[in-house]
């Protein structure tokens, strides 16, 4: 609306904020009913509310609890689960609650960093690709199809079984956003085809909207529905991506410790040592699931055709 | 169709192009294959790292390796893909790195074979199973047991099943089930059948676990696919015409259903390249999942960069049938 007055009032330059009230209470409405849509949702409410309370666990949870994820001398090894290590110790002196805490702890900062920077990244790209069209589309997308020809794993490890001198976690998050923003681009690509054609953007470029202003205010905005469900199921993507490169022992290195380097460490235990074996690996399994729901429940709130099968 | 399918076909020699170009910088720039070699306490002589440098062609320059790589053209032979030579490798001059590969492609290929055709199978079935009976407990859970199928990390799920396995031939005192490697370490003296059942009995485990991969992602989408098609107006008609249940879904349903499986198939197929990666880490297979392993941990860049672009190929292969079979498959899609 705002870029509409632009030409009548020639003083102001057209990139000028628009004026705030009319247009926020529509977003705000729209927001409230995406929300109340989510709520209804039950299993998208309970994994949320599940989910918060395992990044309680990794993030609060090490300020509270004795131990750390690293080896103490006071520690007995190898003990099965007892109050004073509720999940039992390792055969090297750690206290496995201690490892889960930091493990989970840096397989979400990975998973969400993942997120955001392959989300920000794939969703510009995916933008000016389908606004431009033509030459500019063909050579992006071509670009995807190349990366997409690399399976994820096979990429991720490859190079961060290559880089000397041990990855940290920020390190393998950077390699795993490398690789995974291609589905992003390919998702708001295919949005901002069809919405390229509407008069809104048409309104706005003929109010002299740069085509930076078109495509960062108007189209990504309008995007931001399948955009939020494909980034909430790359926090999944991601959190399976790091577990299996720790795992092939490319990710995470010791005396840093992530979920998949303890399903490592325990990978013969299932048997003799349990309480080593299990919490990793349901720890993986529960966030996930939680993710998942949590991205099925919003795509019902913000796309309610896409799940309306006739019922 | 002929056109289409040639054209189809000359369009991937781009494709596979761009792929070496990625794959090459991909492996190159990511790592030194000498940096082991380099700091070796005590340190290895500056001759034999020179030596070392020439022999893997590493005293050229960037542009010039790949070209080097991709053609061969100015090296010893035993480089260039078009001439079917994958480079030297780092473990020796002796080691024959497309040898290497395709001795263990057969191994793997077994697994991914019966993997894919498992999951694809149960899928369906599932899948139809789970649209026809829609909101009853047990389309609830199949959709869990899919959800639960999708978190799943597939070498956790591996190790469990293996041990697991280890922990029933240790109570019963049989082998009832093979745990380690793609076959028995002595085969020598085998007939041919036993030799079958050798394979076969040692596929049961990983098969089971790679099955995963594969069926999480399909199994919802036959799910989605068949509920459209099952509320579509002609099978309505079927109904209609008093066309017995049986009949309206096998040949009505199902066949229109199953036509969109066959894109995601293909997508698929780079997921089971990297459950494969783990599970025969998992079951100590000697395929090319361990291959890769293998050649990262000892930075073989060229063995990796083979079967980066190995892996690339199955990849682009997979989703060109793909197409081609949904022209196949769907009437309505021409291609003038």
């Amino acid at each position: 609306m705002s870029d509409l007055q632009a030409p009548t009032s020639a003083a102001t330059p057209p990139s000028a904020d628009p004026p705030t009230d009319a247009p926020d209470t529509a977003a705000h409405g729209q927001l409230r009913l995406v929300l109340a849509r989510f709520v209804r949702h039950r299993m998208a409410m309970t994994s949320l509310a599940v989910f918060v309370l395992t990044v309680l666990f990794a993030f609060a949870g090490p300020l509270l609890w004795a131990w750390d994820h690293t080896v103490h001398r006071e520690i007995l090894p190898n003990q099965p689960p007892s109050w004073d290590h509720p999940f039992g110790t390792t055969n090297a002196g750690h206290d496995v609650l201690g490892q889960l805490m930091r493990g989970t702890q840096q397989t979400i900062k990975v998973a969400l960093t993942v997120s955001v920077l392959a989300t920000a990244f794939g969703a510009v790209w995916g933008a000016v690709a389908g606004y431009y069209r033509g030459w500019v589309d063909a050579v992006m997308m071509r670009t995807v199809d190349v990366l997409m020809v690399v399976p994820l794993l096979v990429a991720v490890a490859a190079i961060g079984g290559n880089v000397r001198g041990g990855t940290t976690w920020w390190v393998v998050a950077l390699i795993i956003a490398l690789f995974s923003w291609t589905t992003i681009a390919r998702v708001v690509r295919g949005v901002v085809l069809s919405l390229r054609e509407q008069e809104f953007v048409e309104a706005a470029r003929a109010a002299g909207a740069s085509d930076a202003r078109i495509i960062l205010r108007h189209l990504l905005p309008n995007a931001a529905g399948p955009v939020i469900v494909a980034a909430t199921l790359l926090i999944a993507t991601a959190i399976l991506l790091e577990a299996s490169m720790s795992f092939l022992g490319f990710g995470i290195q010791a005396p840093d410790i992530s979920l998949g380097l303890m399903i490592d460490n325990a990978r013969t235990a299932a048997f003799t040592r349990p309480w080593l074996f299990y919490p990793p690996g349901l720890f993986i399994v529960l966030i996930c699931l939680t993710i998942n729901f949590i991205g099925d429940g919003l795509r019902d709130a913000l796309d309610p055709r896409q799940t309306m099968v006739r019922r | 169709m002929l056109v289409y399918t040639v054209r189809r076909l000359l369009g991937t020699i781009p494709l596979l192009l761009a792929a070496s170009l990625l794959t090459f910088l991909l492996v190159d720039l990511s790592g030194d294959p000498l940096a082991d070699l380099k700091v070796q306490q005590p340190p290895v002589p500056a001759e034999v790292i020179e030596a070392e440098e020439e022999r893997l062609y590493l005293d050229r320059s960037l542009p010039e390796r790949y070209v080097l790589w991709l053609t061969g053209i100015g090296g010893d032979g035993d480089i260039g893909l078009l001439r079917g030579e994958f480079g030297p490798s780092v473990r020796g001059p002796d080691y024959d790195i497309g040898q290497a590969l395709a001795d263990r492609l057969g191994t793997t290929l077994r697994l991914v074979a019966a993997a894919l055709l498992l999951a694809l199978g149960l899928a369906i079935l599932t899948g139809v199973v789970s649209a026809v009976r829609q909101y009853s407990a047990i389309d609830y859970t199949l959709t869990f047991v899919g959800f639960l199928a999708l978190a799943m990390p597939t070498f956790w799920l591996g190790a469990l099943v293996k041990e697991a396995g280890v922990w029933a031939n240790q109570q019963t005192g049989y082998t009832l089930f093979y745990t380690v490697g793609a076959t028995s370490a002595d085969t020598r003296g085998f007939t041919a059948w036993q030799l079958f059942t050798d394979h076969l009995g040692h596929l049961v485990l990983p098969t089971l676990t790679l099955m995963l991969t594969g069926y999480a992602a399909w199994s919802r989408y036959q799910r989605t696919s068949m509920l459209e098609v099952l509320n579509s107006d002609y099978v309505r008609l079927a109904r209609a015409k008093g066309l017995p249940n049986r009949v309206v879904l096998r040949r009505h349903a199902l066949r229109t259903a199953l036509i969109p499986l066959t894109t995601v198939a293909a997508v698929t197929v780079a997921g089971t390249v990297d459950g494969v990666i783990l599970i025969e880490t998992v079951f100590q297979w000697r395929g090319l999942g361990d291959f890769f392993v293998e050649s990262i941990k000892r930075s073989d860049a060229y063995a990796l960069m083979g079967w980066l672009m190995l892996s690339g190929t199955a990849v682009i292969l997979a989703n060109l049938i793909a197409d081609l079979l949904y022209g196949v498959l769907d009437p309505r899609i021409r291609h003038e």
